[in-house]
């Protein structure tokens, strides 16, 4: 690892760039993942989805296959063990497919109704694929769209109040002289981390030990203790090396099968999922459907901010994908109504995948602001200047840093939108039609209670134990650099030990708050051990260690709106007689609070852009009517950006540092990806004149918008809603 | 795992002896389909007779101007062969915009014409499909189709072929040959794929047992200026959703010669024929290229969600016949 610091007086590892701590080991193969960790005496498990959208298992043919080489058991409704369902863990309720296989309904396709198990993987998938499940099947329904009659308003999201009203929208709309009000539409899109899901379960002395691949260890090890009525004392959860989270590496039916299977078996069980089946067990991100209604004086100042949208949810379960929330902190507005509404349908239930809400609901009301502009005949930028609010617009709370406009100025600058002809459709390099745009990103700032140890060791290093993930991110590397600080040491003598849910309670890799939240832990523990080593005399030989729990700092912060905030620019180029549409450049400036890492950083937010990218131009999961089921669940059916897709994407970030913030990092996790797929579709505006408001923005969506006569020109639109659920 | 016998042929008619005609055998080339179709239980051969020894992978000059090409040539390196860049070089783009590097190393050119479609119902057996299972139906019609045909389907089989190096291959005139136990035969490239009517599972006019030993590119000076233009929903890494293989040669404004072939609108690469003979000795316009494309596209009969194919392929005729009008004329 490099450091650009030397010599136990110099501290100053945060905000230098350090390649990963682990980065070698993952490189040459060294690092082993949750699915290739040998075991002794190690069974494997397939799981068994439904191919049915809705009904109930009527047999289970266990006969034929347990007489197959190598297998071991069938587990399957009427022979596994019960599991505890309801209950209410730290992030709520579990999602019901971890209760598995404890009832015959089917609720929909890619339901797990069996796992088998054998002496090889390949034994047990070759019976998995032979076993015969009969379905008695009922009727589904998986259409989405927003006049569904079972749509309805949810009261709450993760305790935060759904619906969101300030002021009388309907007369700000009224006395508006320039009004937007139009529809957009996100598909159904999926995680797919490069790595799959995979756990390993056994049970030794009495306590049930799982290596796993999650972001969370000590969260999957609460859920497993509650699913199988155990003490936490008598869990263990590890996952040393994650190959993406996401979102949708918390408890899922694999850990819940091996340790199933383990309990029957009274021997080590692996599952591990494959890319198929991620696509219907480990959740997703809903389709939306976004009315976005703004009103504005003649000189774009908001007098309305109006959002509604709707989403998609399980009938079993409920989960909101809070797209409306995205321009409640962002835009001050006389009027604010947002709303998010779900409609339940016979479908997976979605889960969190990278900046729940705010990627999809940033491409609606981002767009949105942008036709405004171009109604007003106002700079996008400007346009957003002049509705920067002074306190939150709908909380009148104060704000944290809130450095959004110097986001616009460095990232003016440097795309150089000055020079920006505002007309769309004239500008032509060969076949391509050439555009400019760019979107604003937000991402809430938050830190959960977190426990961490640091251990001064007699050989003058330091072990650091917290139960953090790092999901790809460079957690580890953050967490050595705030460390090596704390202690006034270089890195070099700090080891960091995560993942392991014996390590305490701690916060997940999840909504951004990573880093934040371990961070403190670490800072604090790390701080209380400096000053009792200053006490002088010597570490004893099990070494001297300090704790630390941010429950009571946290709850002692001052209520505020705490965000990071970010400019999206980005260049296309379109050729609309063959619909093909190409990313030239991206732009992201951001304003995410103290930087840890910038290396790492950097990559992290060059990957949300990315994704950004990939949901504005490829991403979408495609269900059929008729089965109910998706068609091409593969990497091939499911397009995300190749290389060749993916330009010159540039991430940087302005100075922001809040005096009154203990730690001063924000989070970079979300941010990346939001605005980013609004900037594309907004340049897309630029360079054709032609709106698109479904993503993704597809050949086919834009031969058949170019086919309109008298296009390319202003006033065409792909209009929003997904053409299919 | 469910498992299967592999044997190695050493030579053509070893590789023919050991396949035997036999249904549950079959030839395995590069692998990069029928072993990704294996892995989905769509393919379950009993055995596996391997071509990778056979002496198939040489590129050779016919009398005349032509070009012989091995079935067992990669894709990688028909692409890069000096006399396929200058005589076919449509041929060379077509190759490259398929697939990766690693597919491009290891897929072969016989193995190419016998891929099988990307239709993602023909891959997922709790489907119907008739290609895959005669008579269980057709998901797609109604379904997603959107990359499906407008031309020469059925009502039983919608499927689109994926190949690109079809397509440029089909505008050239190639023709297949192949080995049988009863002796040698060759098929015309554009009377190589049936017709799909009720019968999409049986694709190709080889004989029972047949190996495809050479694909013959007859000499054709129009070939020398030709284009490949792909059209695919990302840069790389995606089959087509409608692409075109054009040569042109046009002598005082006026089309002398012409080749046109679309990609991802058919069971099979289409021959432009129609196309074709709208343009031969007419003008080289713009409005004439849109006239033959009109001309072959007449007969398109998109489903309800891919009707931009018609839309996209005359784009595409239109373009590249201009472009290449273009640069002949510089």
């Amino acid at each position: 690892m490099t450091t650009a610091t030397r010599g136990t007086a110099a501290p100053g590892a945060v905000g230098t760039g350090h390649t990963r701590i682990e980065g070698r080991d993952k490189v040459t193969g060294a690092a082993r993942y949750a699915g290739e960790i040998p075991f002794g005496d190690l069974a494997h498990g397939w799981l068994v989805l439904s191919t049915v959208a809705r009904g109930r298992v009527v047999a289970v043919e266990t006969g034929p296959v347990l007489g197959m080489p190598g297998v071991l058991a069938v587990l399957h409704h009427g022979n596994a063990p019960r599991v505890e369902t309801q209950y209410v863990g730290s992030l709520g309720p579990p999602d019901p497919v971890v209760g598995l296989f404890q009832h015959d309904r089917v609720p929909y396709a890619g339901w797990p109704v069996a796992l088998v198990v054998a002496e090889t993987s390949e034994q047990a998938r070759e019976a998995a694929e032979a076993l015969q499940v009969r379905y008695e099947t009922e009727p589904h329904d998986v259409g989405f769209h927003p006049e569904h009659a079972a749509a309805y308003t949810p009261e709450s999201v993760m305790g935060q109040p759904n619906e969101a009203v300030k002021g009388d929208l309907e007369a700000e709309l009224a006395a508006s002289a320039v009004v937007v009000d139009e529809r957009y539409g996100t598909p159904e899109e999926h995680h797919n981390t490069m790595e799959p899901h995979a756990a390993t379960a056994r049970w030794d002395g009495g306590r049930l030990e799982v290596v796993d691949s999650n972001q969370g260890s000590r969260w999957v090890a609460e859920e497993l203790a509650h699913l199988f009525s155990l003490d936490l004392a008598s869990v263990r959860v590890r996952s040393e090396h994650v190959g993406g989270a996401f979102g949708c590496k918390g408890v899922r039916p694999h850990q819940v099968g091996a340790a199933m299977a383990a309990t029957v078996l009274d021997r080590p069980v692996r599952v591990v999922l494959t890319r198929r089946q991620m696509f219907s067990v480990v959740g997703y991100r809903s389709p939306t459907t976004q009315r976005v209604r703004l009103g504005a004086d003649p000189d774009g100042r908001l007098r309305a901010l109006g959002h509604e949208a709707h989403g998609v949810t399980s009938k079993l379960f409920e989960f909101v994908e809070p797209s409306a929330g995205f321009g409640r902190s962002m835009y001050a507005a006389d009027a604010h109504h947002s709303v998010t509404r779900l409609v339940p349908l016979d479908v997976p239930t979605p889960t969190w995948m990278r900046a729940p809400g705010e990627a999809p609901g940033s491409f609606a009301l981002e767009c949105a602001l942008d036709e405004l502009a171009e109604k007003c005949g106002v700079d996008p930028i400007a346009l957003r200047e002049r509705n920067e609010p002074a306190v939150g617009p709908v909380s009148g709370l104060p704000f944290g840093s809130r450095n959004l406009l110097a986001c616009y100025r460095e990232g003016a600058r440097r795309f150089s939108w000055a020079d920006r002809d505002p007309r769309p459709g004239t500008r032509r390099d060969g076949r391509w039609l050439v555009g400019t745009g760019m979107a604003a990103s937000t991402f809430f700032v938050g830190a959960a209670p977190t426990t961490a140890a640091v251990t001064a060791e007699p050989d003058g290093t330091f072990t650091v134990r917290i139960t953090a993930a790092d999901v790809g991110t460079g957690a580890r590397t953050a967490l050595t650099q705030i460390a090596a600080d704390a202690l006034e040491v270089t890195p070099d003598r700090v080891r960091v030990r995560i993942a392991d849910s014996d390590f305490g309670q701690a916060w997940l890799a999840g909504g951004s708050m990573g880093t934040r939240s371990w961070g403190w832990a670490v800072l604090l523990a790390a701080r209380e051990l400096r000053e009792r080593l200053a006490l002088g005399g010597a570490v004893p030989e099990e070494g001297l260690t300090a704790r630390s729990d941010t429950s009571d700092v946290l709850a002692a912060l001052a209520q505020k709106e705490r965000h990071s905030y970010g400019a999206q620019f980005a260049e296309v180029a379109v050729d609309v007689t063959t619909g093909e549409v190409r990313v030239r450049r991206m732009l992201g400036i951001f304003a995410a609070g103290r930087i840890v890492n910038p290396l790492t950083a950097r990559s992290q937010l060059v990957g949300g852009m990315t994704w950004g990218l990939s949901m504005a131009l490829h991403e979408e999961a495609v269900r059929d009517a008729a089965s109910g089921a998706h068609v091409g669940a593969d990497l091939a059916g499911y397009h995300f950006a190749a290389h060749a897709d993916v330009p010159r994407i540039e991430a940087d970030w302005v100075e922001d540092t809040d005096d009154e913030d203990p730690v001063g990092i924000k989070g970079i996790g979300e941010i990346g990806i939001v605005g980013a797929a609004a900037a594309i579709a907004n340049a897309v505006w630029h360079a054709t004149g032609v709106r698109h408001r479904t993503l993704p923005i597809r050949p086919d969506r834009v031969l058949d918008a170019a086919g309109a006569p008298g296009t390319p020109g202003a006033g065409a639109a792909a209009d929003g809603g997904p053409d299919r659920a | 795992m469910r498992e299967f016998g592999y044997l190695r042929a050493p030579d053509v008619s070893g590789a023919l002896a050991l396949h035997g005609a036999d249904d549950g055998t079959r030839f395995l080339a590069g692998g990069t389909n029928l072993v990704d179709l294996m892995k989905a239980g769509v393919e379950r051969p009993e055995r596996l007779v391997d071509l990778a020894e056979l002496p198939l992978d040489r590129i050779e000059e016919t009398a005349g101007g032509g070009l012989r090409i091995g079935a067992t040539v990669s894709n990688s390196d028909l692409a890069a062969h000096p006399e396929v860049r200058r005589r076919y070089p449509a041929l060379t783009q077509a190759v490259l915009a398929g697939a990766s590097g690693q597919l491009r190393n290891m897929a072969t050119v016989g193995g190419n014409l016998l891929q099988r479609t990307r239709c993602a119902y023909f891959t997922d057996l709790a489907r119907p499909c008739n290609k895959r299972t005669p008579g269980s139906g057709c998901a797609a019609l109604r379904g997603e189709h959107r990359n499906h045909a407008i031309l020469g389907a059925s009502e039983h089989c919608v499927a689109v072929h994926p190949s690109d190096m079809g397509v440029a291959l089909t505008a050239f005139d190639a023709v297949v040959a192949y080995e049988t136990l009863d002796g040698p035969g060759e098929v015309p490239l554009a009377d190589f794929y049936l017709p799909v009517g009720d019968t999409p599972h049986a694709e190709t006019a080889l004989p029972a047992g047949a190996l495809i030993t050479a694909v013959t590119l007859p000499p054709a000076p129009v070939a020398a200026r030709s284009r490949y233009r792909k059209v695919r929903e990302r840069a790389s890494y995606a089959f087509a959703i409608g692409s075109l293989a054009a040569a042109l040669d046009v002598r005082d404004g006026r089309v002398h010669d012409v080749r046109l072939a679309f990609g991802a609108v058919a069971s099979r690469p289409w021959r432009a024929r129609a196309a074709e003979r709208a343009l031969t000795g007419g003008p080289a316009t713009a409005e004439a290229y849109a006239a033959a494309a009109d001309a072959e596209l007449a007969a398109a009969e998109p489903l309800p969600d891919n009707g931009y194919k018609v839309t996209l392929m005359r784009n595409l005729v239109v373009a590249v016949l201009t472009e290449l009008a273009e640069e002949a004329g510089r």
